[in-house]
């Protein structure tokens, strides 16, 4: 402990109405030192770094960076105080080159020259000294999502800062591309930089962290070294008291509900279509797929959800061939229940109540509507109905679906989907930036809704998720298929060597 | 100074806000009249007694509130699933010509006659804004430039009728058409006023139009369709049938001021039968932020100041286009009100 300290915030609140996000909370941050800042979605993880960062001004507290206190308020002045955020929604221009956007807002609006050779200099030296891989003349529409992390965080850098705060940095990374950015970390805090990791991912965060920070509703409730804990006992912090993980017991295959046989969809946008794609969904199986997103998942996500219908190929549902025009409401109709990767600009409309939200992809049903007049009361109990079922936390099923939390908008559209007693299920990214709590109940929803007969099939980045939850795992590569990998049958490392792209060779 | 949102304004911010915009519409009207030489508080108290100080001026603003009712209603709808119908100008004359062709001569049932009229000339006017909006669904082609081009295409064909093949031959060399029947006129609302139907059809027009958003499937599926098209699609929602029926509302709706106009006021079809009455209601149903039930308001409140307008300028000889000044200003103000309901201003 004999680094001097560079942050400290000192008893912060902050109110958004009824709601305390953020209830006296202190903490301090050394020289060469990261922190990992932990706690379900909704503790105020987010809301205190936007005090920090002054994009929110806190009802009370104060912050001190590097001995000076900062104005509240103010992101220049944190900026200038040396302190950088690499957000969770990365904030780049596309159209821009990554040059462009590192010295995007560094230079006043007036200033005529643009000294981009000094720049450039500055860049590369940063990226070799950090290990931080990056074309400085590449747009950045054209860069992978690990590519554009590597932006944001030279960003930072560039504008000297020296304290770096990460908001859920691995949740968009692949194994390998969180293990770069762990190695630069360490460059980072080696080089006297200090780092605030937000995340959920607790075996990340014991890989990483020197220290870590625990939030719950609001308050502080733990401030332990990494060495002196465990990720139980810190998932027990979040959550209030011990979590339930769901037993995973061996599904009983029964019949096929749902085949594609050697369907094929064209490329688009630069993601790959399904390549002679086969695939049995059966009753009371969870089909897990794995591999790494952009290799066609989107495709075969398309074609269960019905905005896509194979170019060539068959698509069966039971025995018999799925309708000519295979629409969203043809797959709904059909039985097929789905969540989309993207609650946000997919799954939900934001705008919308929890109540016209619940009611998406069966309002032109009876009870919901009857000839052609909606029924606004059904559809309020049925909304009320998830709301208790499903641990919806909202004010209200008139509460607009935009003020909740990922976790809650994602149990929304799982009670909307199991509600409707689908027969096949597509989970796509199910759990993508949830909380543990979070995780936890929609795998064990998932797990409820297969032992009821239901086929799932659980698209996700995660191999570890796919790993725990699948039946049978099938691995995609550019939109190809490998051949159906019952539970057990394969270690990681060979699930590896398949997302790599080997071995489809000897199965085509 | 940054904007921070609020989740849940309050009732005095909902309310108090757009309060605040009307008195600095008030205010900046008052700058106006002085800069023009007139006492500013005389000039508003003619604008004020010019729309509503009478039973003659509250029925000539009733009048012209007619016509922006209903295109306040077609902006509306059409903007609540984001279909930006520029063209109410162009339903709106297709609707005024169709009252004329067949009400030129007279069937001998009016009661009939009249409603065969109205829905013909609802279909006009659908019929108008459904090839931009096939256009649209279709090949991805803007309805912005088409329908607002269409506007100019639909006053030069109105030109060549009233010219032409319509050309009232009692018309002593006006360009205006034949006239529709006598039989066929709009009836007084209220015996012995002077206020027609269409104000009465334009009342029913709006709460229809406000059940059909609030309670049928048709609107649930035009809001979710203008919030967010791709979770509507996902949802199975029908998005491209759902524009071609928001577009049908939206051009019969225009369509009927048209109807209206000739049926209830002028009795023919000329070049100046809407002085921008589809324009106008664009500002209509910004102003009533799209509430259908609101338009009905916001049409009386724009219809009250070009009237009062135009009798102040009569009486204290201050120009006649402060009416579109003071129009432009409240919806700016009313524009900046409405964002300041949601976000609160920070200063550091």
């Amino acid at each position: 402990m004999s680094q001097p300290e560079v942050l400290r915030l000192d008893r912060i609140s902050k109110r958004f109405g009824a709601l305390l996000a953020n209830d006296d909370l202190s903490l301090a941050l050394r020289a060469g030192e990261v922190v990992a800042l932990l706690g379900e979605n909704g503790a105020g993880k987010t809301t205190l770094m936007n005090v920090l960062f002054g994009q929110y001004v806190a009802d009370g507290g104060t912050i001190t960076a590097f001995g000076q206190p900062l104005p509240p308020g103010n992101p220049r002045a944190a900026l200038a105080a040396g302190i950088g955020m690499v957000h969770q929604h990365f904030t780049l221009a596309d159209h821009l080159t990554v040059l462009e956007n590192i010295l995007l807002g560094t230079r006043s609006l007036w200033s005529l020259s643009l000294d981009l050779r000094a720049a450039r200099v500055r860049v590369v030296a940063l990226a070799d000294q950090f290990g931080l891989a990056v074309d400085p003349d590449a747009r950045v529409g054209s860069l992978s999502v690990g590519e554009r992390q590597r932006v944001e965080i030279l960003k930072a850098l560039y504008r000297d800062a020296r304290i770096l705060i990460l908001d859920e940095p691995t949740a968009v990374l692949t194994p390998q591309e969180a293990d770069a950015l762990f190695a630069t970390l360490r460059k980072m805090v080696a080089d006297g930089l200090s780092v605030i990791f937000i995340s959920h991912k607790l075996h990340e965060v014991m890989a990483i962290a020197d220290r870590c920070l625990v939030l719950r509703h609001g308050k502080m409730v733990g401030d332990v070294a990494t060495g002196h804990t465990s990720p139980d006992a810190l998932a027990a912090m979040m959550v209030g008291g011990e979590v339930q993980r769901p037993k995973v017991a061996v599904g009983v295959a029964g019949p096929a509900l749902m085949r594609l046989e050697a369907v094929t969809t064209p490329d688009r946008e630069g993601a790959p279509g399904l390549k002679a794609a086969t695939l049995s969904l059966h009753a009371g199986q969870i089909t897990g797929i794995a591999g790494v997103s952009g290799n066609g998942q989107a495709a075969l996500s398309d074609i269960l959800s019905g905005l896509a219908a194979p170019a060539s190929g068959r698509l069966l549902l039971g025995e018999a061939p799925a309708p000519a025009r295979w629409t969203p409401a043809g797959a709904l109709s059909a039985g097929v229940g789905r969540i989309p990767e993207d609650r946000h600009k997919t799954g939900t409309i934001a705008d919308f109540t929890l109540t016209e939200n619940a009611v998406l992809e069966t309002h032109a049903r009876a009870p919901f509507s009857r000839r052609g007049w909606m029924d606004w009361r059904a559809a309020a109990d049925h909304a009320r109905a998830i709301i208790t079922k499903y641990d919806v936390r909202c004010p209200g099923p008139e509460a607009r679906i935009r003020l909740l939390s990922g976790g809650n908008m994602q149990k929304l559209i799982l009670g909307r989907v199991l509600e409707a007693a689908p027969g096949v299920i597509l989970a796509n990214q199910p759990v993508r930036g949830l909380d543990i709590g979070a995780i936890a109940y929609v795998h064990g929803q998932l797990l409820a809704a297969r032992d009821r007969g239901a086929a799932v099939l659980l698209i996700s980045e995660d191999l570890d998720e796919v790993m725990q939850l699948s039946d049978v795992i099938h691995v995609m590569s550019e939109g190809r298929l490998s051949p159906p990998l019952p539970r057990g049958a394969a270690t990681m490392a060979e699930l590896g060597l398949w997302m790599a792209g080997e071995g489809f060779d000897h199965a085509a | 100074m940054r904007l921070e949102p609020i989740a849940n304004p309050s009732a005095l911010r909902r309310f108090g806000l757009p309060a605040l915009a009307l008195a600095a519409t008030v205010i900046a009207a008052s700058l106006l009249a002085l800069i023009a030489g007139a006492d500013p508080f005389a000039t508003l108290g003619l604008i004020l007694e010019g729309a509503a100080g009478s039973r003659f001026a509250l029925l000539e603003t009733l009048n012209r509130a007619t016509p922006l009712i209903f295109t306040g209603l077609a902006v509306a709808v059409a903007f609540r699933a984001k279909l930006w119908n520029i063209g109410a100008e162009a339903q709106l004359y297709a609707g005024a010509i169709v009252t004329v062709v067949f009400g030129m001569t007279s069937w001998g049932v009016a009661w009939l006659q009249l409603p065969i009229i109205a829905a013909l000339a609802v279909a006009a006017g659908a019929l108008v804004l459904l090839g931009p909006v096939i256009l649209k669904t279709r090949f991805g082609v803007d309805e912005v430039v088409t329908t607002l081009l269409l506007n100019f295409v639909m006053l030069l064909f109105v030109s060549y009728l009233v010219e032409g093949p319509m050309k009232d031959p009692a018309g002593m060399g006006w360009p205006k058409s034949v006239p529709v029947a006598k039989d066929l006129r709009l009836p007084r609302l209220i015996e012995g006023l002077r206020l027609h139907w269409g104000f009465g059809i334009a009342l029913i027009a709006a709460v229809l139009v406000w059940l059909i958003e609030t309670r049928t499937v048709l609107g649930y599926r035009m809001r979710a369709v203008g919030q967010n098209p791709q979770a509507a699609r996902f949802a199975g929602i029908p998005v491209n049938r759902v524009l071609v029926q928001t577009a049908l509302i939206s051009g019969g709706l225009a369509a009927l001021a048209g109807f209206s106009e000739v049926a209830g006021l002028k009795g023919h079809l000329s070049r100046d039968l809407s002085p921008g009455f589809g324009y106008t209601g664009i500002i209509v149903a910004m102003l009533a932020l799209l509430n259908p039930l609101g338009v009905v308001l916001s049409a009386l409140f724009v219809a009250g100041v070009f009237v009062g307008a135009d009798s102040m300028s009569r009486a204290a000889g201050v120009p006649t286009y402060i009416a579109d000044i003071l129009l432009a200003l409240s919806l700016l103000f009313m524009v900046l009100a409405i964002s300041l309901t949601h976000r609160r201003v920070v200063w550091r």
